[in-house]
Order: structure tokens, then sequence, then C-alpha cells
């Protein structure tokens, strides 16, 4: 991807296929044991908006074992229309089983675009679908829109996050893209909205069964970076592995997720899971305080998005405080044990603001 | 004896990549190209197996002719063959028609070296960040893939199966599959070995094998390079991180200062987007 390079249209795979047949942006559902990721969701929000603007319908399509109640799900957040495909063959992700679903809902219904998350599962299942069909697929967007010629401009971070590319796909439909978790809106959950459900034979073949999901294991220690509504986050100044857990004292007082910047990570203070921004995860919580952590350029780019940023540092030139909206200036082993004392007593309500302050200033004198 | 092709890329080190400020745009020069990370990753396992069972481990590359110092190294690191497949026609590739290349590589390696029962790929490129070409690699040649693996658990010759932990936002996720299958590597799975001595001197009289698109008879033109890549680069920018305007909350008072923050943040719409009480 060089910068500025303009390509001409390809004559190579140029085909006689009648496009204009192909009306309605589509969201490929994800869902585990029926309940759908959230990025999901996200998606038919954006999906939504460029519907509008393409005058089409806003298409689901829900693959699964017992998931009809997410197809009324769908509808609630904005599908005009859900295609679900239930066998009990779906129950676990698996890439041919599903793809053949989506092989045979795209040819069938045609669909002008099609949307799912980026995550692991997402990008797994388009990489197949793409090559299938064939057609031309962006991953990780994070901005989508339509112009007036009906195509998808699909924005992604290039080059470690150091650059966003639009990518375009102009002889082929369906567009594909897959988008990040956190970065468009849900519609609000609508439950006088209604959506045509429109059921879809499983597309099972004996060859399947080359590949089984012998069990999922639930990472409670992992935390959900990309999904997760607030996260606390850790630098270089944190010293050593032990202060993460005044980290995470704070996160659970929050309800969040610890996070961390490279330098902690390759100083082995924490897991590479944890790590926000270049080569690890971009992150959009609705809140994120920086703890010690300097504010360099990838770390930025990975966590700019958040609603809100607090950041705590003991050097007030820190970068970061650049990109917060609140800084506290000062000793973040006595800052972060006494924010997560007062989140603990207002969450708990019961105390009046005076029975707060003592507790508080309990915790900063360290009792 | 097993067969393993593992699928290398030489990339610029993204890592060292600069945006020149006063242009905006990329500062390559002088950037070091390296294996792509996890496709180390991807090599490691072949050879680990090769180690445990014995086995044939065949590199591949499509790229520049200077890509042959990247298959060189895998030699050093005991890979048997390293494949370079390199024509101008190649160039501008994206990932469709980078994948269909590929999977025409590892058909002709079959035909050269016999049935292939793993293909290793990295779980994506430091350069273009997609982790499409694996799953297109694998259906192209119509065999199963295992993307995001973080542990080969198992490999048991007599069934020909082999069951991995697949690494997902939320937990991990044990899959059985029947062989040949592609697998796409993380950095979790294991940690790449250095050089051997007699790999580094078999490696600096190994001449990498390399393929042009006179090599593959039956290639479809239309399909390769530019002209085969249906997404487009309408254009790229320099992303400006948004400064704000920091509100200070006073911290001579340490409880005094998490009271403030705290009636800052509970001022917004936070209590109510996260049900605070």
């Amino acid at each position: 991807m060089a910068e500025e390079r303009k390509r001409k249209p390809m004559i190579g795979l140029q085909s006689d296929t009648d496009w204009s047949e192909y009306r309605g942006v589509m969201v490929v559902v994800e869902q585990r044991a029926g309940v759908a990721k959230p990025v999901s969701w996200q998606l038919l929000g954006e999906a939504r908006r460029l519907a509008d603007k393409l005058d089409s319908p806003l298409l689901a399509l829900v693959i699964g074992h017992q998931v009809q109640g997410l197809a009324r799900e769908a509808g609630y957040h904005g599908a005009d229309r859900v295609y679900v495909c239930d066998s009990p063959e779906l129950a676990s992700y698996r890439t041919r089983p599903y793809s053949r679903v989506c092989l045979y809902v795209i040819r069938e219904y045609k669909p002008e675009i099609v949307l799912m998350g980026a995550t692991y599962a997402g990008r797994d299942l388009a990489g197949a679908i793409a090559t299938h069909l064939p057609t031309g697929l962006t991953a990780d967007s994070t901005q989508l829109d339509v112009d007036e010629e009906r195509l998808l401009l699909a924005s992604r971070p290039a080059f470690s996050e150091k650059m966003l590319a639009t990518i375009l796909c102009k002889q082929f439909k369906p567009q594909m893209a897959t988008a990040r978790a956190g970065v468009f809106e849900a519609l609000p959950r609508d439950e006088t909205r209604s959506a045509e459900v429109v059921m879809v034979p499983p597309q099972i073949d004996p060859e399947d069964i080359s590949t089984q999901v012998l069990g999922f294991v639930e990472s409670l220690e992992r935390g959900n970076l990309e999904d997760a509504d607030v996260i606390v986050a850790g630098g270089r100044g944190l010293g050593g592995p032990g202060a993460f857990s005044l980290l995470k004292e704070l996160a659970d007082a929050l309800g969040g997720e610890v996070g961390a910047s490279r330098a902690a990570v390759d100083l082995g203070w924490i897991g590479h899971d944890h790590q926000v921004g270049q080569t690890g995860t971009t992150v959009r919580p609705r809140l994120y305080i920086a703890v010690g952590i300097s504010g360099a350029v990838q770390h930025v780019v990975g966590m700019q998005n958040s609603t809100y940023i607090v950041a705590i540092n003991k050097d007030s030139e820190a970068p970061i405080f650049r990109f917060a909206n609140y800084g506290i200036k000062g000793d973040l082993f006595q800052i972060v044990p006494a924010l997560a004392q007062a989140v603990r007593a207002r969450r708990s309500g019961g105390l009046s603001p005076e029975g707060v302050l003592e507790q508080v200033s309990a915790a900063g004198r360290g009792e | 004896m097993l067969h393993l092709v593992v699928c290398i890329k030489q990339v610029p080190d993204s890592r060292e990549i600069r945006i020149d400020p006063k242009t905006n745009t990329l500062v390559r020069l002088g950037v070091p190209a390296i294996i792509n990370y996890y496709d180390l990753h991807g090599l490691e396992e072949a050879l680990r197996l090769k180690d445990e069972f014995g086995a044939r481990v065949t590199v591949v590359s499509m790229g520049p002719p200077s890509a042959e110092k990247a298959l060189k190294q895998c030699i050093s690191m005991g890979a048997d063959e390293a494949v370079l497949v390199s024509d101008r026609a190649f160039a501008g590739a994206d990932t469709l028609a980078t994948s269909y290349v590929v999977a025409l590589t590892i058909q002709k390696v079959e035909e050269r070296w016999g049935t292939v029962d793993i293909v290793f790929c990295g779980k994506q490129t430091l350069d273009g960040d997609t982790g499409q070409v694996g799953p297109g690699v694998a259906c192209r040649l119509d065999i199963d893939q295992l993307t995001y693996v973080e542990k080969l658990e198992t490999l048991d010759l007599a069934t020909r199966e082999v069951t991995v932990h697949r690494h997902l936002e939320d937990g991990v996720e044990r899959v059985k599959a029947r062989l040949p299958v592609l697998i796409t590597a993380l950095a979790e799975l294991n940690r790449p070995r250095r050089a051997s001595l007699p790999g580094i001197l078999r490696a600096a009289r190994y001449q990498p094998i390399v393929w042009t698109t006179n090599d593959f008879p039956t290639i479809d033109r239309a399909k390769i390079g530019l002209r085969g890549s249906p997404t487009i680069v309408s254009k790229t920018w320099v992303p400006e991180p948004k400064q704000v305007q920091t509100q200070w909350v006073p911290s001579e008072d340490i409880a005094a200062a998490a009271t403030a923050l705290l009636d800052h943040l509970y001022s917004t719409d936070l209590p109510q987007k996260l049900g605070w009480a």
C-alpha cells in the first residue's frame, strides 16, 4: 500500500455480471451460545446509516443454534430483514459450514455490502468468503461510508496505525469489510421495531465433520479490552509488575479491565493481551485512565477515541496530558488506591458525601 | 514423511517506519527488511514438529529478489528447501491475488516434493495487517483452516488429526481437525530458535529456488498482481491525534483529588452510560 497511489480500474477481473441487482447492506451477526458480540450491534448501527444513504434495506444474517431470539434482537437494533440459519451443526463457529451459509445467502439475496466484526472469528470467516466469491475485502475498518456511485469507502489503519487508507472495491459485489469493535455506536435498542425473518436452510456437507470444536475455556484472567467500557492502563511509570494490582483494584471498582503500554509489556510486567496501541489492541472505551504512561504516539493512536481520558502521571510535561480530558499530577501509588476507594464508596451509595470524604481521606493517608 | 510448508513474507519493519512531519509521507529510507514476525512462529512450529516426528520443511515466499535473504535465514534455522516466487507481474497484489499465487506455489511444491500435510502462515503481516491471505490460501487449496493458533496440543500421525488451541477475544477454543490443514500462528505459539552453526553454513551455500510466472503454465494472468486485485487504495492520510483541553485536578490533597475527579466524571454522561448508581 503506497501512499497517494491511484490504481487504474483493472481489466483482469472484470466480468459480465450485472451488479445492479445487488442491493442492501448486510451485517453478519457474531454470537456465542446465543449471545451476540457487541460489535455486531455496533455494525448494525453504522450500517443503518449506510443503508439509508443508499436507500437500501438493512439486512442481518444470524447463524447458530437456537438463535431465533437474536433475529428479534437484530430487528431491535435496526435490521429490516434478518436471515436466520439455525441448526445444531452450527452451534459452534467453524469456517466451512458458516462460510457455506454466508455464500448461499450472498448468492441468493445479493447484498451490495457485507460487513462483519474484525474479531478472530469474523476475520477467519470473511477471508474465506471473499476468496470463494471472489470479491475485495478490507480488513479492520475504522471508518465506513458510501459515495454517490454506491461504492463502499472503507478506511483502515495502515503501517502500524501511523496512517489511514481508504480502500475501494469497484469491480465486484458485494463489497466486503470487517470493522473493529468499539468504533461504531449501536442504535438504542427499540423493542417496537420488528424485522422480517427469512429462514435459510443449513448448508451441511459430510466433510464438515473433519473439524470439531472440542471445547471453549473462557479466560477470566485475560481481560477483553476491545469490548471494555472502562480501561485502567499502566505504563513504565508503575516501576514494576506489582503496581498492576493497584490498577486491577481500580478497574474492578469501575467494572473495567486492565490495559498496558507497550513499554510495560516489553518489560514483562504484564501479558501482551493487555497491550493497548500499536501491535496491541485499539480500544475505544467510554473511560480510559492512563496511569504512569508517558503517551507515545503509538499508544495514543490506540486509545485516543476513548470518550473520556484521565491521565495520572508525576510528570506534568508528559505528552499524555495533551490528550487527556482530566489530568492529575502526582504519585500514582497514592492516587490510584484513593480513587479506587472513592469509587467503591460512591458506587455502594448509602454514604453521605461527608462519609465518602472521610473514607477517602483515610485511604489517602494510607490507613 | 510429514511435509510441512511455511509461508513467509519479507516486510519492512513497520515499527521503524516514520512519518515525515513536513510532507506527511512515509519515510522508508533505511527501514530494515525483516521476516514477518508471526511467520517465524509458523516456521518454528514446523521445525519443532520436524524435531519430534521427522519432516520435510519447505518455505515459500512471494516477493522481490531481495527476499532471498529472508529465505536463507529460514534455511539457517533448519528449513530443508526454500522457494521464492518472484515476478514483476505479481507486483501490486492484494490479498486475493496473493493467495492465488501462494496456493499455486504450494501445489507446485506438492508436485515436486509430495503432498503437504500442514501449511503454516503467520496470523497476519506487519505491513498489511489483514490476516486474509492464510484463509484465502486454505480456501483455494480446499483444506481446513485453523487460524490464530496459540498452541499445537497434539499431532496424531496414525489418525492424521491435529488438536490446537485457537485464541479468541474471550477465551481459548480447542479444535481438532484432520490433515491436511492450514494453521496461522500467533506469537504465543512458541519461541523461534536461533540459527545453528551448521544451519548458517548451509544457508551460506544455499540458493533458494526461484519460480516466475513462466514456471506456472496454467496461471491465469488476469488473477495476479495489480490486475487481479479487486481492492484499490483510493487515498491515504496521517491521522492527527486530537488534542484536548485538559482540566487539571489539584492533587495537593490526595483524597480531595480523588473526590474531585469523581465529581467531574459523575457530571458527564458516564454514570448513565455505564450504569453507575
